[in-house]
This record gives C-alpha cells, structure tokens and sequence, in this order.
C-alpha cells in the first residue's frame, strides 16, 4: 500500500479563546505568545489512519505539507509517530492561497510522487474550516473520495469504509486508488516513540519549489485563490456571567436552582 | 455572470417529508433571490420524491427540478455529482445552497471543484452585496473562535449552511411554482463507490436537535456513570444529553451526542453545561442557546464567558443538590 497523507502546521486549537487575537488591519491571525503550533488534528488523525493501514498490512506513508514559516520538530511529527518520508512544498510563492491553491499544489505534488492507493486528509482544518482541500485533491487527480471516515478495511484492491453520517454511520465501498477524509471516531493519534522521535530528527524532508511539481504561479499562492476574505473578527460577547454562590457546592447549587425558576428560565 | 441567474437550493429529504434544513435553506433562498430580483429554484434528487416538490413550492420556490432514479436512492458522491452537474447547466444559477450536513459538506466542496467555482462550508449569514451582487457568505474559522466573510466571484457562488440559522417561511399551500423534470441519466460504471449499508443510531426519549433543554457534560464527567446523572436531570426537565467531544471518543456516550462545529448544532431554549471548558469549537454548536449556565470547578474556564448563570465547584457534589432542589421547586 503506497499511502500519502496531507498535513499542515497550525495554531494550536486547543489553545484558551482567551488568547485568540486578530490584526483587524491585515485581517490576519496574530499567533498566541508562548503556544507552540502543531499539526493539524484532523490531518494527524489521517496520519494515524494510514498508520494503522501499515500496521496491518504493510506499505509506506508519505506525508506532504504545504505552507511556509514552519517548525521543522512540528512538521516532522508524522514522521516521528512512523511515516516514511516527508516532502514539504515550501515556497513563498505557496503563501495566502485558499482550498483551490492548496488543493491544486498539493494535487499536483502528489501526482509528481506518482504511486499511490489512498490519499489521506483531515475532515477540516482547525484554522481555517474549510473542509474542501481533499475533496479538491480528488476531483482535481480523478479519483473517487470518501469523506469523514471513520474506520478503513483494506482488501482486494477495494476498501471498505465506515462513514460519519447524521444518522450514525454508512459502510461504503470504492475502488483504489481514493482520497478519504478522516474524522476523530478513527481513534486517538498514537505518541511518537522514542525510537520514533530520534529518527525523525535524522531524517531530512524533501523540499520541493513550484517548479518542481510543474505548477504555473497563476494557479498558486494568492494567484491561485477563488475566494476573496472581506473581513475577519471576532464576535462580540455580553459576557455577564452571573456567579450564583454559597456555603457549600451544595448550597450554591440549590440557590442556582432557586435562581433558575425566580428568573423564569425553568 | 452574463447568464448565470437565480437561487437553487439543494434539498434533503427525510422519511418522505423535506429535511428541517431544506425549509430553512428555502427561506434563505427566498430572501437572497428576491434581493437579486430573481428566481428561486429547488432541486430533488432521490428516489420515489412523489409529492415533495410541491412542498418545496409552498415553503417559497418558484420552480423544482426533481431528479427521480432509483439509483438515486442513496447518497453517493459521484452519482449527486452527476446529476447536480446536469441540473446545474439546465439551471445556470447564480447560487447553490446546500445544508451543512454529512450530504452537504461531502457535496457542495468535490461540486465546487467540478465546476471549477468555490464554496465556503459551514456559513451562518448569507447576504447579498447590494453593489457587486456578489453573494457574502460569512462562517466560523478558527474553530468559531473568529468569523470570516468571504465573497468570490465565479459562478455559482456555493454555500452550505448549518442547521437552525435560517428561518423558513411559513408554508403556504396555494403557491403556484413549475415542476421539472430532470432525466438522470446515469451510467453505473462512473460511479466508484456502493453503500453497503446504512446503520442508524438509536435514540431514546426526546432528539437532541429538538429538545428545549440540553444537559452537556464533557471531559470533567469522567465517565459512563456521571452521565447517567445527567441524564436523570435531562429526564426530569423533559430535555436531553448531549456531549463535548471527548466523552464521545471515549465512548461513555454514544457519537451522536456530540454539539459543536464537528457534531450537533443546537438552539434549546436552556443550555446546562456541566464540566465542560467552553471551548470555541463546541460552543460553535451551542451559542444558538436562549440561556447557558455552567457548572465547573475552574473559575477562569473560558464557559464563563459565555454562560448566564455560573457555578464554580466540583459537580459531583453541586450536581446531585442542583436536581434535587429542581424538583422540589417544579413539584410545587
Ligand atoms: C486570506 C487568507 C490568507 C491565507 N494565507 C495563508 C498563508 O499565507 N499560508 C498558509 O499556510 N495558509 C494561509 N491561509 C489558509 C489556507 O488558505 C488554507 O489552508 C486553505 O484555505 C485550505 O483551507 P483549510 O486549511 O481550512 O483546509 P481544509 O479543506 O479544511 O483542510 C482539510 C485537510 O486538507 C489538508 N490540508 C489543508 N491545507 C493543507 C496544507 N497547506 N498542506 C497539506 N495539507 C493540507 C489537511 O489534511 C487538512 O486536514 C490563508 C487563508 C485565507 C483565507
Ligand atoms: C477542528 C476541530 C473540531 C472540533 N469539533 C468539536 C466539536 O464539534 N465538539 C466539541 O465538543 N469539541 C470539538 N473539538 C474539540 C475541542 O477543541 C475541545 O478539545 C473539546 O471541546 C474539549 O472538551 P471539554 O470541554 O469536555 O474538555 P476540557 O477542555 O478538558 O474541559 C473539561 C472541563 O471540566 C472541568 N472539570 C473537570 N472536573 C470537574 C469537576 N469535578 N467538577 C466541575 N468541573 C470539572 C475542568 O475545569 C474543565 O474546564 C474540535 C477540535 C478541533 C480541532
């Protein structure tokens, strides 16, 4: 199984709100103080889910990162947690792109690896939410996707997949190669092991510019872009909470109790 | 944007009736459509739709195309690709809207990149920009903790919507609207993928999308048993359960009750949050609420901001006084 899975760098999600600031000038995320960036969760449990596949089956997963100003310890973790190799697309001319231009740089980087039975990417993106780029990355290479999957059974050149859905699941099968996007239910992300983390610092990324993976600059970066950000903000909260106290928790809670019913609300 | 005109909507449907998101979608696209001063239009794909495009003409389109075939019976991304392309260049509308379900986010971005336009996923406000006639779509990013307008200008502008942010209009059995027919015309060997089976989660007593009162619990629980406390509370105030994400991974409740930007979205009119930070990604699901409060130990947990009413300490002890003092207040 030749497997390939897409992540990215990015503010770490689990941060405090508290701590969330916007440049409202440039429109632009002011990265918190003191909280290191990680890898997109989402995109860290499709590595999780290529893994697995490995584990199982055997074969080699290649991670693949677009993006620049990154933490080569952060992009590295794939590798660390058992990935194979990993290719960074890292070129200003990458920068301020949309789903289009990430999904199309990536598309096309993937297509220069050339071997392949799935593509993994995460449901969304905890920055930006887009939720497009593997569902791009498919239509954009021809193949079949499967998106917020939860489990994966491999066989006979087919898989078997389990799909998040309203209702609970659906269990579909496609043909390979396919792109599949990986939502939670697939199970925690493992640690990087030791062993894991020391050889990931002895191995080097691969580092390829546009015109390594035959892209046009019209197609990439901001060029590339289909949508135009208007604005970003933050909403704005009343934030008057009402502390309800008491001796006790008990107490407090039977005041908050009484609260609920003086002010109508139950 | 010569010739492309109009507002289509792409509506689910469920247990033989349009989808809760396909009115309010509709009342939506009404509003859009009548700002443009142009048509709204509907599209049905499925399988045996009899009479429903006659209910998406009384919840305010003016025209329904309605794609019937069997092979249309469950949902697959390349078959509704297919199709919607047909109906798409019979249509040529200006504006595609899809509800942000497990349909519409698989639909609406692998559409977009089809037909070579864009789609933003998730919006809560849709507007249209009384210069450019650009449709604003504007939608949580960094997990709700920031909002994001975005416009674009290849057509059809695509959006998904979530649930419960449009109001639908009130249904009105006389408007009159044209019926189309759309062939599907499907040839099986494009299409990569087959449902082997669909499998449904139970739900006991009332749907958490529809109850009036939601007892969360998150991580601080602890466990299967905690929840059951919460569930005794759910009961007595006729509401029901609901979830952060961690209980659910760690399978003390089932998936389904998972509210936020990657679960559920509710509106009930109380809200009580119990053990859970207030994450930006699970308020996503639950800033709709009338009235939060919250029980955590953790004074500077970021749900004080957003709650009405607040209890700070262990919930082990505040939770059992809280329900018990409830019912004596509602007994009398
Ligand atoms: C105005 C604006 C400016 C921006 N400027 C920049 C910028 O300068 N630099 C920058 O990096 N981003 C920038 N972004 C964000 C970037 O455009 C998004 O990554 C892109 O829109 C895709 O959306 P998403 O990340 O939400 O992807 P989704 O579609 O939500 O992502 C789903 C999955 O796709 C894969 N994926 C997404 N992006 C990448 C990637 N870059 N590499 C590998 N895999 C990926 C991952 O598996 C991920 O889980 C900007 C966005 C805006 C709106
Ligand atoms: C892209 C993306 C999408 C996501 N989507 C969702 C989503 O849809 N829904 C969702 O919920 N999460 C989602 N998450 C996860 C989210 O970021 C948080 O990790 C999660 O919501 C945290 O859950 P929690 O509040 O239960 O846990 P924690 O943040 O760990 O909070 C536990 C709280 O319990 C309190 N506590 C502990 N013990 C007690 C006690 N005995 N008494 C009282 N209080 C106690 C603590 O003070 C703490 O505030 C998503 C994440 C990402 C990156």
């Amino acid at each position: 199984m030749n497997m390939i899975v897409c992540i990215k760098q990015v503010i770490d999600p689990e941060a405090p709100p508290a701590s969330f600031k916007i440049d409202p000038a440039g429109n632009k995320v002011v990265p918190p103080q003191g909280v290191s960036p990680v890898i997109d969760p989402y995109a860290e449990y499709g590595v999780e889910a290529a893994l697995k596949i490995k584990d199982a089956i055997g074969g080699k997963v290649t991670a693949v990162s677009l993006g620049t100003n990154r933490l080569r310890d952060i992009v590295k973790k794939p590798l660390a947690m058992g990935a194979d190799e990993l290719i960074l697309l890292e070129d200003e001319a990458f920068d301020g792109g949309d789903s289009w231009s990430t999904a199309y740089a990536l598309a096309m980087a993937i297509k220069k690896i050339g071997e392949y039975d799935i593509i993994f990417c995460g449901r969304e993106a905890s920055d930006w939410n887009a939720g497009q780029v593997g569902s791009g990355i498919a239509e954009i290479l021809g193949l079949p996707s499967v998106t917020l999957v939860k489990k994966i059974e491999v066989s006979d050149g087919k898989a078997k997949l389990e799909r998040v859905t309203d209702e609970g699941y659906e269990v579909i099968e496609t043909s390979l190669p396919c792109l599949i996007t990986v939502s939670n239910e697939i199970g925690e992300p493992r640690y990087p092991t030791i062993k894991g983390i020391m050889g990931a610092k002895k191995k080097e990324p691969t580092i390829w510019k546009p015109a390594d993976i035959g892209v046009e600059a019209s197609r990439i970066g901001t060029s590339g872009r289909h949508t135009k950000l208007l604005k970003l903000f933050q909403p704005v909260r009343e934030g008057k909470c009402e502390i309800v106290e008491g001796e006790s928790p008990e107490e407090a809670a039977a005041n908050l109790a009484a609260k609920l019913r003086e002010v109508k609300v139950l | 944007m010569a010739e492309n005109k109009g507002v289509l909507i792409f509506c689910e449907t469920k247990e033989d009736k349009l989808a809760a998101i396909a009115t309010e979608l509709l009342g939506c696209g009404r509003k859009l459509a009548d700002d443009l001063g142009q048509e709204l239009s509907a599209v049905l794909v499925g399988s045996g739709l009899s009479d429903l495009a006659k209910e998406a003409i009384a919840y305010g389109a003016d025209k329904v195309y309605v794609v019937d075939d069997p092979q249309l019976k469950d949902y697959q991304t390349d078959s509704y690709v297919s199709v919607m392309e047909k109906v798409v260049g019979q249509a040529m509308p200006q504006i595609i809207l899809l509800g942000q379900t497990s349909i519409g986010r698989d639909l609406a971005p692998r559409l977009a990149f089809h037909l070579k336009t864009a789609a933003s996923l998730g919006c809560l406000e849709l507007a249209i920009d009384p210069r450019s006639k650009l449709m604003l779509q504007t939608k949580p990013v960094y997990g709700g903790n920031a909002l994001a307008v975005f416009t674009a200008d290849s057509f059809p502008q695509i959006a998904t919507v979530r649930a419960k942010t449009m109001t639908p209009l009130e249904p009105d059995p006389s408007r009159k609207g044209e019926v189309v027919k759309v062939d599907a015309a499907l040839d099986p060997s494009t299409i990569r993928t087959k449902v082997l089976e669909k499998v449904a989660e139970k739900v006991e007593g009332i749907k958490l999308e529809d109850a009036e009162v939601v007892v969360s619990g998150g991580r601080g629980i602890g466990g299967a048993e905690g929840f059951a406390q919460l569930e005794e509370l759910a009961k007595m105030l006729k509401g029901a359960v609901g979830a952060t994400r961690p209980p659910c991974d760690n399978e003390w409740v089932p998936a389904g009750a998972q509210i936020g930007l990657t679960g559920k979205i509710v509106a009930p009119e109380l809200y009580i949050a119990v053990a859970l930070s207030g994450s930006s990604q699970h308020m996503s699901g639950c800033s709709g609420a009338k009235t939060i409060v919250a029980i955590n130990k953790d004074s500077e947990a970021n749900i004080f901001r957003e709650a009405r009413f607040g209890l700070v300490g262990d919930w082990k002890k505040a939770l059992p006084a809280f329900t018990e003092k409830l019912k004596e207040l509602l007994a009398e």
